[in-house]
């Protein structure tokens, strides 16, 4: 009954908040509003089976209609599903194995430049025959690639650097970042394999190939509407694979592994965990997420430089990871969510807001202050300017108010049940929970 | 041929001799107690034993095979597991958990396994929880698994680390005060559980204990360390007699000779 009531409210504020994007398609706090569905469908008291219907729904069916209205909304979900794919992969090493890797975003830039330079004329710069830009369809085999790429990337930094213990660990991670960076950044000569500062563009996006089906029923196929809606469904996949795999992982004897390295390494390997192997995965499943999602992202932005690769990244996905909640998945989800929605929508929205206030012109009377004139508010109060110092501060009152983050992992519910039979497909402590 | 065998074991850290030329055997089936004042070395005996140090000097054979070398994962393959004088449980992990950690090494499901979710991945997964129930209601934990590890009370804490030491199955379990912070009733409960493991759950025990009812209720056999030197060794009641272990515990030097 309590279950039956609040499906109800939940589809009926869907519904409601959609409603409300649609009559007001430029409004920030429409979409919020919007936005906050999915929040609601987490945290409602309802059953398992109705939360992911209801969020099926939502991510698969309304809000790719809403983005048809606004365009730019599309934009800010795939923004937001590259972050929580990132946070995600870095969850998997500061959260759960506990490792701290402050140059995550090397791994982002590899498969970044790995789509890149194969996906554009750039590989005719050091393989003659014009073979390059490949096909669109490659698009597909390099994102498969561009796992093993992650991997073993990161498999190779893990090597060396893995005897080291916390800050040590940092910094080296930082400086491969860095390293990285500045190869990036220099190796245009003497053969130009990233086209330096310049940056590479046009790089090639993946193939419509349902394009001829559309066609077949009578739709019209534009591809520059098209794009967008299928970048969204290509994140929504790629997502949805990370978190199971990260799901799959956390449950198993490798999460335990990486959850015991964290709490007590000496411990862990007077138990027989085989320390450096497992830390070594953490770092190559890390990495080959970001790897992934690297080369996504060159095909949404068509054009990459070193600049979208920089420490301030890595930083930020960290960031994302801390505020969720380090070493829970709906933390890493939730964290990535909130930032980036507070950068794309909440400081630009305020921004405007803040312009519309100046350009109106009005002079308010306010007590003590007196006679205040609304365009002469200097521009340099734009809350987008302050970004970081907001972000900073949010953290700051994290860490004294919430220092676990705003959804710690929590405690598992996991009673052993002797009635669910040994070999079935099922563990019987009911480890396996649904997607959220 | 005894189940361990150590030869002329010797541990430095810079000057200072932690271990000197130390020999012990332990046989199948044997309960063995190392005792000794504070920092006589037996902590460092076990630390050297389990390779987490490295030995200076002297061999460790276990079951027949040397152990120079071993890194502590693959000596826990071997069949050797310990326990810890100052409690090293997952805090952050439900007491289920912890078992199942040291049940790591004995699981084996692969990768592709625990991302493929097959049938051997469940298979193994759920013979691991009942086996982890099994050593949970033997340490006297059932019903307790789904707490954190960190919520244990200070005996519970002690009887979680014997239970997850089991579940790598090791044939010599190491227990490092096993009773220390015990109340006299909690030990008891202790050296009941001890005697019941040998020759079901493992072959041969060897612990370190300063609780003298314990080591002298349950031991076949005592080694004594004083300054990384073994002194006596013995049965408990040969041991209790050897002047130099009263020497060492009580601390009577010359003076007292002539008394």
């Amino acid at each position: 009954m309590k279950n039956r009531i609040f499906t109800a409210g939940l589809v009926g504020y869907i519904l409601l908040s959609s409603l409300l994007v649609y009559y007001f398609p430029q409004s920030v706090l429409a979409f919020l509003a919007f936005e906050a569905s999915l929040l609601l469908i987490y945290y409602a008291p309802v059953s398992r089976a109705v939360k992911l219907s209801l969020a099926a729904a939502t991510l698969v069916v309304v809000l790719p209609l809403i983005g048809t209205i606004n365009g730019y909304y599309l934009e800010i979900a795939i923004q937001v599903g590259i972050f929580v794919a990132l946070a995600l992969g870095l969850n998997i090493v500061v959260g759960f194995a506990g490792l701290l890797n402050l140059g995550y975003v090397a791994f982002y830039a590899i498969g970044a430049y790995l789509w890149a330079i194969f996906g554009s004329s750039q590989a005719n710069e050091f393989i003659s025959g014009g073979y390059f830009p490949l096909s669109q369809a490659w698009f597909f085999v390099f994102l498969l690639l561009s796992i093993a790429a992650g991997a073993l990337t990161g498999a190779l930094l893990g090597l060396p650097v893995l005897r080291l213990r916390g800050d040590y660990l940092a910094i080296v991670t930082l400086g491969f970042a860095e390293v990285v960076r500045a190869l990036v950044n220099n190796l245009d000569k003497p053969i130009n394999l990233t086209n330096g500062p310049r940056g590479i563009t046009p790089i090639e996006r993946p193939p419509l190939f349902f394009q001829p089906l559309l066609e077949g029923l009578g739709v019209a196929v534009d591809p520059a509407a098209l794009y967008p809606l299928y970048f969204y469904f290509i994140v929504l996949l790629l997502l949805l694979a990370i978190i199971l795999v990260t799901r799959r992982l956390e449950d198993s004897p490798v999460g335990r592994a990486w959850k015991a390295i964290r709490g007590d390494e000496i411990a862990a390997v007077a138990m027989g965990i085989p320390v450096v192997r497992m830390k070594l995965l953490a770092f190559a499943v890390g990495a080959s997420f970001a790897s992934a999602v690297g080369v996504l992202f060159a095909a949404k932005q068509v054009f990459i430089n070193p600049e979208s690769f920089t420490f301030m990244e890595s930083i930020g996905v960290l960031a994302m990871v801390i505020l969720g909640g380090m070493g829970s998945i709906p933390g890493a989800i939730l964290g990535a969510t909130a930032v980036t929605i507070l950068n794309l929508q909440l400081l630009k929205g305020l921004s405007l807001w803040l312009n519309a206030l100046r350009q109106s012109g009005l002079v308010l009377t306010l007590p003590l202050i007196g006679s205040l004139d609304l365009s002469r508010i200097p521009s340099q109060f734009e809350p987008a300017k302050y970004e970081r110092m907001i972000f900073g501060l949010i953290l700051i009152l994290m860490m004294i108010f919430r220092p676990r983050g705003i959804l710690p992992p929590q405690k598992r519910e996991r009673r052993f049940d002797p009635s669910t039979s040994l070999r079935t497909g099922k563990l019987t402590t009911g480890g396996d929970r649904g997607e959220n | 041929m005894a189940l361990l065998e150590v030869q002329g074991l010797t541990k430095k850290f810079g000057g200072l001799v932690a271990l000197q030329s130390v020999d012990l055997a332990i046989e199948d089936g044997m309960i063995a107690a190392l005792i000794g004042p504070n920092g006589a070395g037996k902590t460092t005996f076990f630390n050297t034993l389990t390779g987490h140090y490295r030995p200076d000097r002297g061999e460790i054979r276990f079951k027949n095979r040397s152990l120079r070398g071993v890194t502590p994962d693959r000596i826990t393959h071997a069949g050797i597991c310990r326990t810890f004088q100052n409690i090293r449980l997952f805090g952050e992990m439900s007491v289920l958990e912890n078992v199942l950690v040291g049940m790591h090494a004995r699981i084996g499901v692969g990768l592709a396994d625990i991302i493929g979710r097959s049938r051997r991945f469940y298979a193994r997964e759920n013979q691991a929880a009942k086996r982890a129930m099994e050593l949970l209601a033997l340490v006297g934990l059932e019903g307790r698994e789904e707490e954190w590890a960190s919520s244990l009370a200070y005996g519970d804490q002690r009887r979680l680390e014997v239970a997850r030491a089991l579940a790598s199955k090791p044939e010599l379990l190491l227990l490092d005060e096993p009773t220390a912070g015990m109340n006299p009733s909690e030990a008891e409960g202790m050296m009941a559980l001890i005697e019941k493991l040998i020759g079901v759950h493992v072959r041969s025990v060897l612990l370190i204990e300063h609780n003298m009812r314990v080591v002298m209720g349950i031991s076949h056999r005592v080694s004594v360390l004083d300054y990384g030197e073994k002194i006596a060794e013995g049965t408990p009641d040969e041991v209790r007699r050897d002047a130099r272990v009263i020497e060492a515990y009580l601390g009577l030097g010359k003076q007292a000779d002539h008394a």
